[in-house]
């Protein structure tokens, strides 16, 4: 679980430009981390490269926050 | 101006006249390019005439698995994909009530679906690199249309649909998505036209001639040129007067 949480803020810190103490759990990439529309593309894209897993459309739509990213991909991998 | 050393671009149909045209362009303003065709001989003989940072990269646009394959295969004989001219293009001209859906089919594919796959599988090193630019080229008759042409025309009308809705999705990550509209152009295909029927084309353009592969390659260059940054979703119409659009 830790280790999903370190991965999948790694790539947000990469992606986002922004700083890991913002990265908290419920924090939204849209409106806590600056995220655009094809900003949370690119990062569902990259959190199915690094995790080796499919992140189907309406999946995608519900992971609002890093929280959900973690969720997602903990019961997904 | 339009130093190009550094990037990599894919062009397909490199080996027919405007794509060879772009190729020796692109190459000659310091990009490294991948040719892409389906016909092997002339795109080894483009890469020979080139010399160094020229890759040969054969591929049938009409076969889905080929054309998401080439993207891959570019970045993986360049290193990156900077640039991807979509230039390659098929007619199976008929007039409408004749045509058959293979006839439609088969132009869609090669010259509207092929182009959006090709998009599609370059975007991603583009989004990293937020650098990228796409040159799809289009026709005069996507906005004129031309009879006997309506799966040509409505192919090369929905690239630039197509161009500048893509155009609107990459624009904040420094990518580029334009269109160069081509009229006509001096290429073997013409070349068998008889005099009398070059001279009827002639007659329709304000040029008073037919336009040649290089005069489409420079338009190509400039929109893949740093310069061309805030030049985006944008249709460069190349040909001689024909049709002011």
């Amino acid at each position: 679980m830790s280790d999903i949480a370190d991965r999948v803020k790694k790539i947000v810190v990469e992606h986002l430009g922004v700083d890991e103490g913002k990265i908290t759990e419920g924090a939204s990439f849209i409106d806590d981390l600056g995220a655009d529309s094809l900003d949370t593309v690119e990062l569902v894209m990259a959190f199915e490269e690094e995790f080796g897993i499919e992140i189907p459309d309406d999946a995608a739509e519900n992971i609002q926050t890093f929280g959900d990213a973690v969720k997602f991909i903990s019961e997904a991998a | 101006m339009f130093d190009l050393t550094g990037k990599s671009a894919l062009i397909t149909g490199a080996s027919g006249g405007i794509g060879a045209a772009i190729a020796r362009a692109l190459h000659g303003a310091g990009a490294t390019v991948a040719l892409s065709g389906t016909r092997e001989a002339p795109l080894q003989a483009l890469a020979a005439e080139l010399g160094a940072r020229a890759h040969v990269l054969p591929c049938n646009l009409s076969d889905p698995a080929s054309v998401e394959a080439l993207p891959k295969a570019a970045i993986e004989a360049m290193g990156s994909l900077d640039i991807l001219v979509n230039n390659a293009g098929i007619t199976r001209d008929t007039l409408m009530m004749r045509m058959s859906d293979d006839q439609w089919a088969d132009v869609l594919d090669v010259n509207l679906t092929a182009a959006m796959r090709l998009m599609r599988g370059s975007l991603r090193g583009m989004m990293k690199a937020r650098w990228g630019r796409i040159v799809n080229i289009s026709s005069v008759v996507g906005a004129t249309g031309n009879p006997g042409q309506a799966n040509y025309v409505a192919a090369k009308a929905g690239l630039v649909g197509l161009s500048k809705a893509l155009a609107q999705e990459v624009a904040s990550r420094g990518i580029t998505v334009n269109c160069v509209a081509p009229g006509f152009i001096a290429t073997p295909m013409t070349e068998v036209l008889t005099e009398a029927q070059q001279e009827a084309i002639n007659q329709r353009i304000p040029a008073g001639r037919m336009g040649t592969p290089e005069e489409i390659a420079a338009g190509v260059l400039y929109l893949a040129s740093a310069e061309a940054s805030y030049v985006t979703g944008a249709v460069l119409h190349i040909n001689g007067g024909m049709a002011m659009v």
